[in-house]
């Protein structure tokens, strides 16, 4: 075989920096990559990256809601704004998987492309990976490398109920995209799952009365503060199709971003919910009982929280503790 | 015997699908066909001709003169009916999209030899909407795309009587995997569609409108399972009769007859032994023929030798001779129906008439045809229904001779030769055309052609019918792509749902996709990461029936399928492959252009730097064209022999592997 030859993760992480494509390619491939060695690497090539603080600037962006409300076409109408203003846009789209299979199809990046020679858009499809409900666990460490080379990354992910509250965990800003006439929305309303979003798209607005009911439903039912606190839940109407509304949408966005930035609390965030993922996956990977030989949920989360190492590179310590625990008890 | 005459009934039209390289060889084939007794033309279109690029743009480049004859101006139309009088002349233009814009330049050309519009006969085929299931020569969204559809059948009606301004295609759904039932259902649910678009444009008054029900004609499909498809025929009869009836107040029989045109079966033809073909396109032909209640119009059937590439002129006179020998030799114009009154036949037709108008209530509960395809629905259905069939074939349920049993065989005299059992387009065309084109603009006023592409832009912002304006741009020399471009401006591009998330069940229960299944697991895990096949298809072909199914096929075997559909240039192939992280490119290319098209990939790849992913190519391929590809570095190429998806997918896992250093398993 073969030695597996893993990129030197100092200069991956200057290249990506830069935003040289290939880099990236090669950076998002290694935080796919599962064998230990990789993972190693990437825990190296995150802290670096995160040490030169160059994902602070960006917006990470999460876009979610019910199948077939039209999130991938809004999301290539937000993109063309974007692109018209100037900043440069990163997107990991995430599909489902085959649960027979463990295989998938993945295929709407090119929905979102405006042009194939554009250097400003890159798309990176993910599957979920038997993750039933949530985001698989590659998504929060690539959604870092996107935010070291692009202004924007959005996640966009079809929300069924759990991966809504996932996505609003790693994201900055989140929006759901509300189907007009389909009782779903409302329903997850009552479920209480649409008090993650900051805003709400009401898409189709081409379908005239319907969506208008459905935009005054939502209207209704969310005029009120986000539980962030200091922000007022806009509800939107839009069409994707149409492009009308896209341009106060991206507003929205980025009037909900200039609000964390002013109130300082983008990097305490994106450390908490960064610790709360870290959290998440441990507990996925462990259960219970690992957690508690780590010390407890709340030691956990309070060092991952506090301390100031790299977080990926704690997270891999913790891993590997863990591991280590396993290891022993079975000799 | 008596020597008296019999009477017999007049035989259907009897046509070659044919065009290939320019314009100049096309009219010499057409004038050699017609010498041998064809009694109508069939006009294939080159695919940016098609799809509205003229021969000289970037899209375009290796698809000229491949798949049809290219036309981008009223001289190239001028060319190809050279000595041929559009007065006395049948003809028949397989064009969609761009079908506004090719009947206008027929009509520039009948003016210029003096012949009255209204004399002029034949079919365009002109109907979108199966494009955006099968076949892919689609640019704009249905919505503008229906109205041009209905903009040109208002236009005839009125001042091209015998005209036919639209065919409406099962054809192609039965090529991407419809079921009689389907066929019948969506063909006939598109028939419906554009009739109540015509309706609602008000461009037809009232008492005229029976007239448009009576101008609207089909074309149908017809496979190996010939019983079945004659009681589909006699179904389509008895349904549209129904429809025109009953929708459309149509009180005349003969405005209510159901008119159709066929080419019998392509998907079934093999490439294994590929003489079996001859007796597979016999019977299919049977199966249009036999009633003479439901009989075909006008036939057109493949050549023996099309799964292995362009037909020779003896292959296409091979395939007219058996259409001669039915009408001619044997005694079937001399009977009445042979078989109104079969309890079984009518049974059978009772059936699909059942079966069809179920899933045309489905339809109509979507909102019609065009939402039914907008929201990939019936998309998704024919990608099952294929699915299904590869399954069968796989599995050995359905059986097809020389493929999957008796696969043994003699060494063929017929395809012993090299290289020389198929036709090949000569390289040197396409240069020849673009420079023809380019010398061609040249001559043109540009004041005329300024003025009537601002006609033109007016009529389709506006709702004035879109032919007088672009009768006017025929006239005045304006290209193929100049026409399209006016109108991809006002109307926007599309891109249609794959059908590819079909929700069927994955594939179960066979040793040997549990093994496909292990192996891709097992690399995966040795790779670090899930297998990711990007299926790509470049170029202007839209036959995406194979990608389809090895997107399927390989989401049931485990790979992470990247798949964006047709129509992708080679950059956007190497931008997806990179960013995707794919550890394989699988293209499909059916156009014979796969030469140019993959050198073009390996220099976007080399570009961007994302080398050394391997890649594999599947389409109608010739045997010296495989050797070539493989020399360049193109791993492994399918043809349509290869029907065994599982060995296909185990072929991907080892290539997968050596490229990264692993052991094959085979």
């Amino acid at each position: 075989m073969k030695p597996h030859t893993l990129p030197d993760p100092a200069e991956l992480a200057v290249s990506v920096s830069r935003g040289e494509r290939a880099a990236l390619a090669t950076a998002l491939n290694l935080l796919d990559d599962r064998r230990s060695e990789s993972r190693q690497c990437a825990a190296v090539f995150l802290a670096r990256l995160q040490h030169d603080g160059s994902s602070a600037g960006g917006r990470l962006i999460g876009i979610t809601g019910p199948p077939g409300a039209g999130k991938s076409s809004l999301t290539a109408a937000l993109i063309s704004v974007w692109r018209q203003r100037g900043l440069r846009v990163g997107v990991l789209a995430v599909d489902p998987s085959s649960p027979m299979s463990g295989g998938a199809l993945l295929g709407d990046r090119l929905r979102m492309k405006t042009s194939s020679d554009d250097d400003g858009v890159f798309v990176r499809s993910l599957a979920c990976r038997g993750e039933f409900g949530g985001l698989s666990a590659e998504v929060w460490p690539m959604s870092l490398v996107m935010l070291a080379a692009f202004d924007v990354t959005v996640i966009e992910t079809v929300g069924v109920g759990q991966r809504e509250i996932d996505i609003s965990r790693m994201c900055d800003t989140t929006c759901y995209v509300a189907q007009p006439g389909s009782g779903d929305s409302v329903q997850f309303l009552k479920a209480g799952i649409l008090e993650v979003p900051h805003i709400i798209a009401v898409n189709k607005e081409d379908m005239g009365a319907v969506a208008r009911r459905t935009l005054s439903e939502l209207g209704a039912a969310m005029n009120r503060e986000h539980p962030d606190g200091h922000w007022q839940v806009s509800v939107l109407s839009v069409s994707a199709t149409r492009g009308s509304g896209i341009t106060a949408l991206a507003d929205a966005m980025e009037q909900h971003h200039d609000l964390l930035l002013s109130r300082n609390a983008l990097g305490p965030r994106r450390q908490r919910y960064q610790a709360q993922w870290i959290l998440k996956r441990l507990l996925e990977e462990f259960g219970s009982f690992g957690i508690e030989r780590l010390g407890g949920e709340q030691a956990v989360f309070s060092r991952l929280e506090t301390q100031n190492l790299a977080l990926f590179e704690q997270y891999e310590q913790f891993r590997q503790r863990a591991v280590g625990f396993y290891n022993d008890t079975q000799h | 015997m008596s020597q008296k005459t019999v009477q017999r009934d007049h035989p259907w039209l009897m046509r070659t699908y044919s065009g290939h390289s320019s314009a100049k060889a096309s009219n010499e084939l057409y004038r050699m066909n017609l010498n041998k007794g064809q009694t109508g033309l069939s006009v294939a279109f080159d695919l940016p001709t098609q799809t509205g690029y003229d021969s000289d743009h970037p899209l375009a480049r290796g698809e000229v003169g491949k798949v049809g004859v290219p036309i981008s101006h009223i001289a190239d139309m001028e060319a190809l009916f050279h000595q041929i009088p559009l007065g006395q002349m049948n003809t028949s233009m397989t064009i969609n999209a761009t079908a506004p814009w090719l009947l206008a330049l027929y009509i520039a050309v009948a003016e210029r030899q003096g012949v009255d519009h209204a004399q002029l006969q034949g079919t365009t085929q002109n109907d979108v909407l199966k494009e955006y299931l099968s076949r892919g020569t689609y640019i704009f969204p249905p919505e503008p795309s229906v109205r041009l559809t209905t903009d040109l059948i208002a236009y005839t009606v009125d001042n091209i009587p015998k005209w036919n301004p639209t065919n409406i295609c099962s054809y192609h759904l039965q090529e991407a995997g419809a079921t009689p039932t389907q066929e019948l259902a969506y063909a006939l649910s598109t028939a419906v569609a554009i009739l109540d678009a015509v309706q609602a444009s008000g461009q037809i008054a009232q008492e005229r409108f029976q007239a448009v029900v009576g101008r609207i004609s089909f074309f149908v499909n017809a496979g190996i399972r010939f019983v079945e498809e004659t009681c589909k025929l006699r179904a389509f009869g008895r349904m549209w009769d129904t429809i025109a009836q009953e929708r459309y107040g149509v009180d005349d029989p003969k405005q209510r007859r159901f008119r159709y045109g066929v080419q019998v079966n392509s998907l079934g033809l093999t490439e294994s032994q590929p003489e079996n073909n001859v007796q597979r396109i016999v019977l299919e032909m049977l199966a249009v023929t036999l009633s003479k209640n439901a009989r075909a119009r006008a036939i057109q059937l493949p050549a023996w030798n099309e799964a292995l590439g362009l037909p020779r002129p003896w292959d296409q006179q091979w395939a007219l001779r058996m259409q001669q020998v039915l009408a001619l030799e044997t005694d079937l114009l001399e009977y009445g129906d042979l078989l109104d009154g079969s309890p079984v036949v009518e049974a059978k037709v009772q059936e699909l008439i059942a079966g069809a108008e179920a899933e045309m209530a489905r339809v109509t509960e979507q909102g019609g045809m065009v939402q039914a395809i907008e929201s990939g629905y019936v998309k998704r259905e024919l990608v099952q229904s294929h699915t299904l069939r590869m399954r069968n074939i796989e599995s050995g349920d359905l059986k097809i001779v020389g493929v999957n049993c008796f696969q043994e065989t003699a060494e063929s005299p017929l395809t012993a030769g090299t290289g020389s059992d198929i036709m090949q387009v000569d390289v040197q065309a396409e240069r020849d055309q673009i420079a023809a084109l380019q010398a061609f603009r040249a001559t043109r006023n540009q004041g005329e052609v300024d003025d009537s592409l601002a006609q033109l832009r007016a009529a389709a912002m506006g709702c004035d019918n879109i032919m007088p304006s672009s009768i006017a741009c025929a006239r005045a020399g304006v290209t193929t792509g100049e026409w399209s471009e006016v109108l991809r401006k006002v109307f926007g591009e599309y891109r249609a749902p794959t059908g590819i998330d079909v929700s069927m069940a994955g594939q179960t229960g066979s040793a040997a996709l549990d093994e496909v299944r292990e192996r891709v697991r097992k690399t995966g895990e040795e790779l670090g990461r899930p297998l990711r096949l990007l299926i790509g298809k470049p170029g202007l072909d839209g036959h995406s029936n194979g990608a389809e199914q090895i997107a399927v096929k390989g989401r049931d075997t485990g790979f992470e399928i990247v798949y964006e559909g047709i129509r992708l240039t080679p950059a956007q192939i190497a931008r997806a492959a990179q960013e995707e992280g794919a550890h394989l490119i699988g293209l499909s290319v059916l156009s014979g252009s796969h030469m140019e098209l993959v050198e073009d990939i390996y220099s976007e790849l080399e570009k961007i730097g994302a080398t050394g992913v391997p890649l594999v190519i599947g389409g109608i391929i010739p045997q010296d064209d495989a050797r070539q590809l493989k020399e360049q570095g193109i791993a492994a190429v399918f043809t349509p022999k290869d029907v065994d998806m599982n060995a296909i997918m185990a072929d991907m896992v080892d290539i997968i592997r050596c490229a990264n250093g692993l052991e094959a398993f085979a």
